[in-house]
């Protein structure tokens, strides 16, 4: 048992570090270090090209379709020095989520067509899974597929899709079979954004923000050769979807970058007279969400190292959403703590961007499976279910 | 980065979980924990056998040599089987003082009668005054020809009560921190002996003008060595906890699944369901800690390994706490019984939480050094 990085793990860290220094845009890093969405398509996809010409545009994809070969150990090393360095993080649903799936279980064509333009940030994904009245119990999902000819029609709708307003194109999940078992009727089918009869609508959040949408299908015609795998097999692969790219889970980068920033503040900011690093109160809860993040860190070591050595996945990666989103949320709160009055008033200043940061993170326990399902997954696991 | 263990440890592990499964059942122990001396030589005489108090010895003095990690796997073992012996007070820390500390002669005087179980000895260290930093000790050495007069004393100190040799820290005259290794039985050496809240026995310590052998002086000045040995032993209790939590969540899965109540088991109710994965997530939490003490508890860099440790043990305290609480809540009124282990891991825990440091003493340690940057 060795916890420590090897000599070439650290070798690569360090080849990371020094390529973030030198090829990270100073306009960007600013940007994402004040969580200022004005410029993120551009400023996104501008990053995702210089990792390209660098041959690291997708981390975790196999060489022979554009990856660099890294091990689990070096995705997460690299995932957590970018976040470190305030670089922007990949765009997840081309890249992660759809990109992965169509590698499983696309046809050659739908490689041929999407793979290397999802490589190059020349689309634009979104993910259409959820609908008004299916989150949680998301096998409950009603959008309709019908087969007609050559073509599907689909008529449904839509509900909190991520950056959807700039999407070229979206991953669905449909229903080909009311009859059958809920998530034996389900499909995966690609559409085309451009395509007639869909709407699309920012929806507004409690932040500010419109980072997520609602999408309206009316009788919009996709064709059938934009299915993913077999008809009905949806729920397969999106589950298959679910249990790939768990490394970064738990966002230990992003909290070790909030955790670094928040002690910066807290040794600057004074509260009569003393600073609130030196405010018995203030360090000691710093220190809990220190100590805390410390423990997470190993065990999703511990979560990479069981999937490198090809160990069934245990309740870990449930475990690693969970607590992982609890870190970044109470971080957020002690930034919240520290602005004080400050943060009430909604500028551009880093006290309100702390506030509009607690307000916009309460996502963290709701999206990707709330964290109450993600104890129902670990209860399976426990009970032996 | 490696989770893996080595195929020696394995065979460590499978040996010892085998012997105390197998012979150390849970009414044994209650014989044993009813027993007067509180331990049985019978047990500690086959754990000998095994060769587990020869664990930090070196191969080198006749030891296996296992290093923290062997002692981290034995050590959670120790925890499933609610161990009585004086293996984490005689095989740990009290031998692992002598390895660090000792002469060549005091090497070959005691190690192989610790390592066969012949000798039984506990460092008594703690003192009201000290838990965290070792130059506090009160307790004096002043020299007088060949032999130094001991005054002072001693908090309670595990196992204190059925050793033969006590491995006493003082101050001497010129301000240097000395061990001696005192027999208990030597005149002037005063144990009041107790029952711990876990059942295993302790004793306080007075010593009064005890005259001891400028020989029997361990090392010179012993402090660095002395923190050593107290983190060493830490991270070892950290493995004891972490043997214990394990054992008491499956216990209340598995009692989860059998007790029946509105028709169904108590374990098909989600409210049950989500406090067992909470337990669950913090069990999870305390094991990666208990990695990091393991692997920091020898870390020369003294700042870096106090901020481990100290995490480890907050982390792994407030786990404790959680867990054994949550464990006896859910056994309902059953958790609260003698008769079950549960109560008895329960308050294996509670003296985990208050040893070496209590939960909130090391979060104040760990804070300060944060405040420092």
């Amino acid at each position: 048992m060795k916890l420590d990085y090897s000599a070439d793990e650290l070798a690569f860290k360090h080849q990371v570090q020094d390529f973030l220094v030198a090829n990270l845009p100073p306009e960007i890093r600013e940007r994402v270090r004040l969580d200022d969405r004005s410029h993120i398509k551009s400023d996104m996809v501008q990053w995702q090209k210089i990792l390209c010409a660098k041959g690291w545009g997708a981390p975790a994809w196999p060489t022979e379709f554009g990856g660099p070969g890294w091990s689990k150990t070096e995705q997460y090393i690299f995932e957590s020095e970018c976040a470190m360095a305030d670089a922007p993080s990949q765009q997840p649903f081309g890249l992660k989520m759809v990109g992965p799936v169509i590698m499983q279980f696309g046809s050659t064509a739908q490689q041929a067509q999407h793979l290397t333009r999802i490589l190059a940030a020349d689309d634009w994904w979104c993910q259409g899974y959820s609908e008004p009245g299916s989150g949680s119990d998301l096998a409950s999902l009603k959008m309709k597929a019908e087969r007609d000819g050559d073509d599907y029609v689909v008529t449904g709708q839509k509900i909190w899709n991520t950056m959807g307003q700039f999407a070229d194109w979206i991953f669905c999940l449909v229903r080909t079979d009311s009859q059958a078992k809920p998530q034996r009727g389900i499909s995966f089918l690609l559409i085309d954004m451009k395509s007639p009869g869909i709407k699309i609508q920012p929806t507004r959040l409690l932040d500010g923000t419109c980072e997520v949408n609602e999408i309206w299908f009316d009788q919009v015609r996709v064709p059938a050769k934009n299915l993913v795998g077999q008809e009905n097999q949806g729920w397969t692969y999106a589950k298959f979807l679910l249990g790939h790219e768990r490394t970064n889970i738990a966002g230990i980068g992003n909290s070790k970058r909030a955790l670094l920033n928040l002690k910066k503040a807290a040794a600057k900011k004074s509260v009569d007279g003393i600073s609130l690093l030196q405010s018995p109160v203030f360090s000691t809860r710093i220190a809990q969400l220190e100590i805390e993040l410390r423990a997470l860190e190993i065990t999703n070591m511990r979560v990479i190292f069981d999937a490198t050595k090809q160990k069934a996945p245990g309740p870990e990666a449930s475990l690693l959403k969970i607590r992982g989103s609890e870190i970044m949320q109470r971080l957020s709160e002690l930034h919240v703590e520290l602005a004080g009055a400050e943060g009430l008033a909604m500028d551009k200043s880093d006290a309100a961007r702390s506030t509009k940061s607690y307000l916009n993170l309460r996502k963290l326990s709701i999206f990707g499976g709330s964290n109450e399902i993600q104890r129902n997954i670990i209860t399976h696991m426990l009970m032996g279910l | 980065m490696d989770f893996a263990f080595t195929e020696e440890q394995h065979m460590l592990v499978d040996a010892t979980r085998r012997f105390i499964t197998e012979q150390y059942k849970f009414e044994y122990r209650r014989g044993v924990k009813d027993s007067e001396a509180g331990y049985s030589t019978e047990t500690w005489k086959q754990m000998a056998g095994l060769g587990l108090l020869a664990l930090t010895i070196p191969e080198d003095d006749g030891g296996i040599g296992a290093g923290p990690v062997g002692v981290m796997l034995v050590s959670t073992i120790m925890g499933e089987g609610l161990v009585l012996e004086p293996f984490w007070a005689s095989a740990v820390v009290a031998t692992q003082a002598i390895v660090l500390l000792g002469s060549p002669a005091q090497r070959a005087a005691w190690l192989p009668a610790l390592s066969g179980g012949e000798l039984i000895a506990v460092l008594a260290h703690e003192e009201q005054a000290n838990h965290d930093d070792v130059y506090l000790t009160a307790t004096t050495a002043r020299r007088d020809g060949e032999s130094w007069i001991i005054n002072g004393q001693k908090s309670l100190t595990l196992h204190a009560s059925i050793a033969d040799l006590l491995l006493v820290s003082t101050r001497t005259d010129d301000g240097k921190l000395a061990l001696f290794a005192i027999p208990s039985n030597t005149a002037g050496v005063h144990l009041q002996t107790c029952n711990c809240v876990d059942d295993q026995r302790a004793a306080t310590l007075r010593l009064d003008n005890v005259r001891i052998n400028h020989s029997e002086r361990i090392g010179n000045d012993a402090a660095c060595a002395l923190q050593d040995v107290i983190d060493y032993g830490l991270a070892a209790l950290c493995a004891d906890a972490f043997g214990a939590m394990d054992k008491i969540l499956k216990a209340t899965i598995d009692y989860s699944k059998v007790r029946v109540q509105f028709g169904a088991p108590i374990g098909s109710f989600q409210a049950l369901q989500h406090r067992m994965t909470e337990m669950l997530m913090h069990l999870e939490q305390a094991r990666s800690m208990m990695y990091l003490a393991a692997s920091e508890c020898t870390n020369a860099n003294r700042a870096e390994r106090n901020a481990a440790l100290s995490a480890a043990k907050v982390l792994m305290g407030q786990a404790a706490r959680y867990i054994g609480q949550q464990a006896v809540q859910l056994h309902g009124g059953m958790g609260m019984t003698d008769e079950l282990n549960v109560s008895h891991y329960f308050k294996r825990l509670l003296a985990f939480e208050m040893r070496c440091g209590t939960t909130d003493q090391h979060l104040e340690r760990y804070r300060r050094q944060l405040q420092a940057g």
